[in-house]
């Protein structure tokens, strides 16, 4: 096995954090060490989701970590969690994307958007990883605006009836409960659209995965496809409203993609100097020539920046003071960066970079995709647009 | 069962030690330091002998700076009851120094230990000495380098493995064990764990110790590793290995 990850830390960040955080944070490293740095290179190239971990992070309690403890959660803060999801990505972005939709986008929801009676039933169930959970929002031809979707729920005497298609849903396959979204109103009625918890082996619901994937290759992506399906009356989020209701979820999760691009960055960083320490050419190693240590100078910089980011977000976000805004820049900083950190070490290892035995071109490729989910990068420029001249670029 | 685990806090197994100026010591600078791995297995099973017998408790000792305080917490993170720190700034080179205070402190209370327990060594010093000193002193039997223990009422039996076999050992409990590698396989400290350990008690107690008897005189890094040599490949390049490996490094 490899050595064991060490972080990067040039600019003394553990400081800034108090000892559960590190605690933490160095547990789940030792976990991605372990359980996941020695299947993660195989499930990538097979395509398949390393199901076998899913006990073992819940046992860690993985899942939801930043909800309350009488949910069965580990009632961690939101620097404490976004710790986690940077070391989950050390190891893989699917890996991550997969906890972060648990968490993020399915039992976040049913925490804010739920009856008691909904998160009774549906929390600890999926703080324990025995219920998979999947976030159906975008559809195929409503990504990067949500407000047109086409799915619609219908109210009968006893329940609702759902019909509609979802696509790029993360463990659309896996999953046994589906939170959809859907407007109970006209199709012009984006404040119609409310959130459903809707079992996967609901009459009318089938789920399939998308093939071909050249990225995020250990995570299950999804077409579902709701058909007449029947739901009873409480599988509505009651307290879900509008629009605003799944972008507070994608606000939760861009989040946690902040942190974990870091994480994804330090991977691919910590291979680069090792590999330029020992890898020889023209008699010296080529981290002695000037070209790859601008690389690396580059490199160490800008996950720098992007940590000192996350941990006062993080802390923001603790103290109830972060704003949407500020999420969105963090999250179009650090995945923009982590992916130019993930193709420079890929140049800097050669030809070996291209091999999955290495990381560096399994993360750029996973990050191309965390560039474009959650709010594309460009779609955060113009968030931050709006937030800076007051004016919508989107109408 | 109440049980007694001793622990140390050392410098992680990986990280890049530098000695500091003045030649004895570790620079402790940027370095990361942890629960001592031999001391994991201690703990490990501890909390799993309390969990056999359904009832118990799990006191985790350290004899150190106040940063072993974090390391308790590890224990205490991993399911342990509470801990007591033994504070000192200077941890001495002497162990007997350190059993002393530690043997003091375990009799201290009234005592009534069924099992205490030890990693067979720490990995900063390699000593061996502090667990079975202890139980000298506290005039318990000790079984050292466990790799397996059953225990059954007031009797253990414990597996040790030595060269080129296993010897198996009887004892009378209360009883000292030194843990070895292969004991158990311990368990992460989960996240709720980390927060649960927050709550736990954790005593601090400064302890003034004596010098001992040994003194560290010098630190040294090992020498590098010199560059290897690629004599050749295939078949080809056999009879010149086992030429230099008979004439060269005097091996064969």
């Amino acid at each position: 096995m490899a050595a064991k990850f060490q972080g990067v830390d040039f600019y003394q960040t553990d400081s800034l954090l108090s000892e559960e955080e590190r605690a933490v944070r160095d547990t789940v490293r030792e976990w991605v060490d372990e359980h996941l740095m020695p299947v993660i290179g195989d499930a990538y190239v097979a395509g398949t989701f390393p199901k076998q971990l899913i006990p073992g992070m819940a046992e860690l309690g993985l899942f939801g970590a930043n909800l309350p403890e009488e949910y069965g959660c580990a009632g961690l803060n939101n620097v404490a969690y976004g710790l986690i999801m940077q070391e989950l990505e050390r190891g893989d972005s699917g890996v991550r994307s997969f906890a972060s939709v648990q968490g993020a986008l399915v039992m976040y929801p049913i925490y804010t958007f739920g009856s008691d009676e909904q998160k009774k039933r549906w929390l600890p169930a999926m703080a324990s990883g025995k219920v998979i959970g999947c976030f159906g929002l975008t559809e195929p031809d409503f990504g990067s605006n949500p407000a047109g979707m086409i799915t619609v729920a219908r109210e009968t005497k006893d329940g609702w009836v759902l019909n509609g298609a979802k696509m790029w849903i993360t463990n659309g396959s896996t999953a046994q409960v589906a939170i959809i979204w859907a407007k109970t109103g006209t199709l012009d009625d984006a404040d119609s659209i409310r959130g459903f918890i809707v079992p996967t082996d609901a009459k009318g619901f089938s789920a399939k995965d998308q093939k071909g994937k050249l990225s995020l290759r250990a995570s299950d992506t999804s077409e579902l496809v709701l058909q007449d399906v029947p739901v009873p009356r409480d599988a509505l989020l009651p307290k879900s409203g509008g629009l605003k209701s799944p972008l507070m979820c994608l606000t939760a999760a861009r989040y946690g993609i902040a942190w974990g691009a870091v994480g994804a960055a330090m991977a691919c960083y910590d291979e680069a100097v090792s590999y330029a320490k020992q890898r020889v050419m023209f008699g010296k190693p080529i981290g002695g020539f000037q070209l790859q240590q601008a690389r690396l100078a580059e490199m160490l910089t800008e996950i720098t920046k992007a940590q000192l980011l996350c941990v006062q977000l993080g802390r923001l976000k603790d103290d109830g003071k972060s704003t949407p805004q500020q999420v969105s820049l963090a999250k179009r900083n650090n995945v923009s960066m982590a992916t130019d950190v993930a193709r420079e070490a890929r140049r800097l290892l050669g030809a070996n970079g291209i091999l999955a035995e290495y990381q560096a071109m399994r993360h750029l490729a996973n990050l191309e995709s965390v560039y474009t989910y959650e709010g594309t990068h460009d779609v955060h420029t113009l968030i931050l647009g709006q937030e800076i001249t007051g004016i919508s670029a989107f109408s | 069962m109440k049980i007694a685990v001793c622990i140390k806090r050392v410098a992680d197994s990986e990280a890049r030690v530098k000695i500091a100026a003045d030649g004895k010591r570790l620079d402790e600078a940027g370095v990361k330091f942890g629960i001592n791995p031999y001391d994991e297995f201690a703990v490990e099973e501890a909390l799993r002998r309390k969990e056999t017998a359904g009832a118990g408790e799990v006191v985790v000792f350290s004899l150190g700076p106040a940063a072993a305080q974090e390391t308790i917490r590890t224990a205490l993170a991993m399911g342990a009851d509470r801990g007591i720190l033994l504070q000192t700034d200077a941890v001495p080179a002497d162990g007997f120094e350190t059993a002393k205070a530690l043997a003091a402190e375990l009799k201290d209370g009234g005592g009534g230990w069924d099992l205490i327990l030890f990693g067979k060594m720490a990995i900063d010093d390699y000593n061996h000495q502090v667990g079975p000193m202890v139980a000298e002193l506290l005039g318990l039997p000790c079984v050292t380098a466990v790799a397996h223990l059953e225990i059954d009422g007031a009797k253990g039996v414990a597996e040790r493995e030595i060269e080129g076999g296993i010897e198996v050992v009887e004892f009378p409990l209360p009883a000292v064990i030194t843990a070895d590698k292969g004991l158990n396989e311990p368990r992460y400290p989960a996240l709720k764990g980390i927060m649960a350990a927050k709550r736990k008690p954790l005593e601090t107690k400064p302890v003034q110790l004596g010098a001992g008897s040994v003194e560290i005189l010098s630190l040294a890094l090992p020498p590098d590793r010199k560059e290897g040599k690629i004599v050749g490949e295939g078949a080809a390049a056999v009879p010149e290995l086992v030429r230099l490996l008979r004439e060269e490094a005097k091996v064969l």
